[in-house]
């Protein structure tokens, strides 16, 4: 078995061990990378110089005998929304094509001081806007199952990476399930942490009240680890949460017993593809052999949820891009005067996903509309918040489908917004309540294609998803390893 | 027909706080442009705002001292626009709930009766950068030191009814503000800004008529003159039958008019909501009741225990009261010297003059309190005369030394020793026979003469009574 295969924990292990090296491990995975990253496209950015560097450098320490951080040496992609100080960062577009930043994002300084190799920078949606990584505008990657689908996204550089080994972990940002749906596509492991663990200091804004930063990884253990490493307060994100970061990769071994499980009607819609339902409810009923209660629950106001967002998060991200203007950094186009350098720098910059958010936000902001349309969404947003708060008065964990369906086809729904909306639908009602909420592997559909199984907690407790998670890793019937398209084989638990 | 005029003024006042609003970058003036300025306050992707707690601070002590209604919760909107002085496509402000509202400030009327303006409301807010166009006419660019500098807006309610009490209004709003050690106010350095909005409208009618937005007055001065020329404008439109255009004037210092600088007065869409990168801004009624008992002493109090406690004149208090800095300064020198008519007749008479004459502030000024007790105290102890004082003073106002120094190094001390000045005085007798044989004849003015050419002669050291004394002595009895 190749190094490339393993899990982050197994790496971890084997490198304080002394059993490999972090040069070894790193060998590994750039050679993956060589492989498959001509099919897949993962990396908008390689920055295996200083990669190399880091991994160099731990082993030196290591052979010195310090005391280093049990991910050291552990390889890392990044999403390419994360400001890398000295380092490209495009939010794949042509707005930030050479944008090189003047500082390193919170969670990169943390990645950094623990000395895990960050080997690139990952494609996306452009500015984090979509949900199969076609609207980036460089290229667009390639689920790993089948390279005539696509990766799911925002994250899908991230997620196909880890599934493609490429690295054993990866970092995302979840605004509406931009985490979750790839990793789901994908039949890898992601977290969207509760809002505020983890500092957004550096990411490159979407939608401030909803981007969240989390792991993406083979299983909740490794997912664990890495939140680990990057949760906590930060003065400088003043939404990021004071609360200690308790040791989350503990949480999974933990009995089950006891744990009150919702299963999300909504979730597992009539409409929902019906191997994803059955596969959902063969999960839970695993659930309970292990001593969860089941029982099923409504969130009365889900159904309204995608429209909320749908003006929620354009609203903040026109404000958000607002800076993007060409005076300052980034694309600037010629000008006769100081409107058209506005106007053609943002109509040449963008790209049409991102127009449209654009003009959907302006709108729902502009008087005469503010009440209508923002300020409604934001009242549907505290319903859809309390009826987390009280389901979570009965229940520790809620669980439904991840997405409606397994990954689709490139092209299939790009000129369909709606069609591409909906593929988050399971998504975004927790994003909007801000709560933690996990997507693992639940085995693969007839197709052949993985399909993911959502496990969302209440505020702050991500150690439970982890721990019903490792659960049903160590129980259910491992799915089918290999990956048809690139003839990957044999890789951890999936 | 006759009108009524109705003005009402936006005043922006940056606060007085270490660093800027939402990042550590200091909160000061530099010539050199981008040098105060960071991801931050640059508005770089994926920076986040973090609030200065001292700017709320001072906003709170600004509402209080203006009277106003604190909210406990209150927060930060966007306010979202494309201009390239703000770094990130919106102006952080506080648009639907203010930290202070309906507040008012008393002032005199042209008449001198007190009248009270109501102030609508008092919100925080960053500033915006500075836009600077090129000699060559080819290029705009853009200082961004002044972004993020944390402002107060305060806004009144359309309470004012001439041009004078627009300008009392802003005096009496700076004093407030720098007794309450908000801000600087200084109208001239931008600390200080106000725009005017005015309308016209027939004796007696309770609808306001259209009105124009006056920008661009650099100068309490300025925005009496501006307002008088609209005055007389908008006066001359309506008693013509026409209708006043609501838009944005320009005040032109110059030529001392106003020009169009926006036409149509358009009603901006900000699209402001909430900014969810903040948290809102919580005050517990404990904390508002601090600042409001923290609160400095204001002009007018000062003032009455200036009489009270110095027993000084009610026109000195109210000149040393009339900036905080003049009135510390003052109580300052009490601290060293106490006589307090003495003290406020030199700041009031050599020292302002100074002042004045140099163009800067006594918070700035090297001439400081110990120098200026210093220097009473050799006149008390006889060691110059007044008149030499005043050169040291001027002498000690631009070298920063202390008088003493100043007394010793130049000779200045005092000539008090008699046969030193007998010598002199014999001289000045035998040189000046007709003087002394005036005074002789009873005219008793003629001393005066005398005495000052002993001073001549001596440079100023000679002490002048005692100067008088011997020559009394000498010539009336021979």
């Amino acid at each position: 078995m190749e190094l490339y295969q393993k899990t982050a924990a197994e790496l971890s292990r084997l490198l304080q061990d002394k059993e490999i090296t972090a040069v070894e491990v790193f060998n590994s995975f750039t050679e993956r990378i060589d492989e498959v990253d001509p099919h897949l496209k993962v990396f908008i950015t390689c920055t295996l110089d200083s990669a190399l560097e880091t991994a160099a450098a731990v082993d030196r320490r290591r052979m010195e005998n310090e005391e280093l951080h049990p991910l050291a040496g552990v390889p890392v992609a990044i999403k390419d929304n994360f400001c890398t100080e000295g380092i490209k960062t495009t939010c794949a577009s042509k707005m930030l094509e050479s944008y090189i930043p003047p500082y390193d994002a919170a969670v990169v300084e943390k990645l950094k001081r623990i000395g895990m190799p960050i080997l690139g920078k990952t494609n996306m949606d452009e500015f984090a806007m979509g949900s199969s990584t076609e609207n980036s505008a460089f290229f667009v990657t390639r689920n790993p199952w089948d390279l005539e689908r696509v990766p799911g996204g925002s994250s899908g550089g991230s997620a196909a990476a880890v599934a493609a080994g490429m690295v054993p972990l990866a970092l995302g940002s979840d605004t509406g399930g931009s985490i979750r749906q790839p990793a789901a596509l994908c039949g890898i492991t992601g977290l969207r942490p509760t809002y505020g663990r983890v500092s957004r200091y550096g990411l490159i804004a979407f939608a401030s009240s909803l981007d969240q930063i989390g792991p993406l990884a083979l299983n909740a253990l490794d997912c664990s680890l890495l939140l680990e490493v990057i949760a906590g307060y930060d003065q400088r994100d003043s939404t990021s949460l004071p609360h200690e970061v308790p040791q989350y990769s503990a949480a999974a071994g933990r009995e089950l017993e006891g744990v009150r499980i919702g299963l999300i009607e909504e979730n597992i819609s009539a409409n929902f593809d019906p191997e994803i339902k059955f596969a959902v409810l063969k999960m839970a009923a695993l659930l309970e052999e292990n001593g969860a209660r089941i029982t099923e629950v409504s969130l009365p106001h889900t159904d309204y949820g995608l429209s909320a967002y749908y003006l929620i998060a354009p609203s903040e991200a026109a404000s958000n891009l607002g800076r993007y203007d060409g005076v300052r950094y980034g694309y600037s186009a010629d000008g006769d005067n100081i409107i058209s350098l506005f106007s053609r720098t943002r109509g040449q910059g963008f790209g049409a996903e991102v127009k449209r958010r654009i003009m959907i936000g302006t709108y729902s902001l502009s008087a005469g509309y503010y009440d209508a349309y923002y300020l409604q969404a934001m009242k549907v947003r505290t319903l859809i918040r309390r009826d987390y708060e009280k389901a979570f008065q009965n229940f520790d964990i809620l669980v439904g489908a991840t997405t409606p369906t397994p990954a689709f086809k490139l092209g299939e729904k790009a000129d369909d917004p709606l069609k591409m909306y909906l593929s988050d639908v399971c998504n975004i009602t927790d994003a909007l309540a801000g709560v933690p909420s996990l997507s693992i592997p639940a085995g693969l559909h007839s197709s052949g294609l993985p399909m993911g199984m959502q496990l969302t907690a209440a505020p702050l407790n991500e150690g439970l998803l982890f721990q019903a998670a490792a659960v049903l890793e160590k129980c259910s019937d491992s799915p089918p390893q290999q990956r048809t398209a690139l003839n990957l084989t044999g890789r951890g638990e999936l | 027909m006759d009108y009524e005029v109705v003005i009402g003024l936006e005043v922006h006042v940056e606060l007085k706080t270490e660093s800027k609003l939402f990042c550590s970058c200091p909160n000061c003036f530099v010539p050199e442009p981008n040098v105060n300025t960071c991801p931050v306050c640059l508005g770089f992707p994926g920076t986040l705002p973090r609030l200065n707690r001292e700017a709320v601070k001072l906003a709170l002590t600004a509402s209080l001292a203006l009277n106003c209604r604190i909210a406990l919760r209150s927060w930060f909107d966007r306010k979202n626009y494309f201009y390239p002085d703000i770094p990130k496509g919106y102006q952080i402000s506080q648009f639907y709930e203010p930290i202070g509202s309906r507040g008012s400030l008393t002032i005199e009327d042209d008449l001198g009766r007190p009248k009270v303006i109501r102030i609508g409301r008092v919100h925080m807010e960053e500033d915006a950068g500075k836009l600077i166009h090129s000699p060559t006419g080819d290029a705009s660019l853009v200082d961004y030191n002044r972004a993020g500098v944390p402002l107060v807006e305060i806004v009144t309610e359309p309470d004012l009814r001439t041009p004078g009490d627009a300008r009392r209004y802003l005096e009496k709003l700076k004093i407030i503000l720098q007794y309450a050690g908000v801000s600087d106010c200084k109208m001239e350095e931008g600390s200080l800004r106000c725009d005017a909005n005015i309308s016209l409208r027939p004796s007696g009618s309770e609808t306001l008529g259209s009105k124009t937005e006056l920008k661009n007055m650099n100068s309490f001065k300025a925005v009496e003159k501006s307002l008088e020329h609209e005055i007389k404008r908008q006066r001359a439109i309506l008693k013509s039958g026409k209708e006043v255009i609501s838009q944005t004037l320009r005040w032109e210092e110059e030529s001392q008019k106003t020009i169009v600088m926006r036409g149509k007065l358009q009603a901006h869409d900000y699209r402001c909501f909430a900014d969810c990168d903040l948290a809102p801004i919580e005050l517990t009624a404990e904390e508002v009741e601090e600042a409001r008992a923290a609160l400095p002493e204001m002009a007018e109090a000062r003032a009455e225990r200036f009489v009270h406690d110095y027993k000084l004149p009610d026109y000195d208090a109210l000149m040393l009261t009339s900036s905080r800095g003049l009135a510390d300064y003052f109580e300052s020198c009490l601290e060293f010297y106490n006589n307090p008519k003495n003290v406020s007749n030199w700041i009031m008479g050599e020292l302002s003059a100074r002042l004045n004459s140099a163009g800067i502030e006594i918070e700035s000024c090297s001439f400081g309190p110990e120098h200026m007790a210093e220097l009473l105290r050799m006149i008390d102890e006889n060691l110059i005369s007044g008149k030499i004082a005043k050169d040291v003073l001027e002498k000690a106002f631009y070298s920063g030394k202390m008088p003493r120094r100043i007394v010793e190094e130049d000779g200045l001390l005092q000539i008090s020793d008699q046969s030193e000045l007998e010598g002199i005085i014999e001289k000045v007798i035998k040189e000046n026979p007709d003087s002394v044989g005036n005074y002789r004849r009873g005219k008793t003015k003629a001393i005066g003469f005398l005495v000052g050419q002993v001073m001549k002669e001596t440079r100023g050291k000679a002490n002048p009574k005692l100067v008088n004394e011997l020559l009394v002595k000498k010539i009336g009895f021979k």
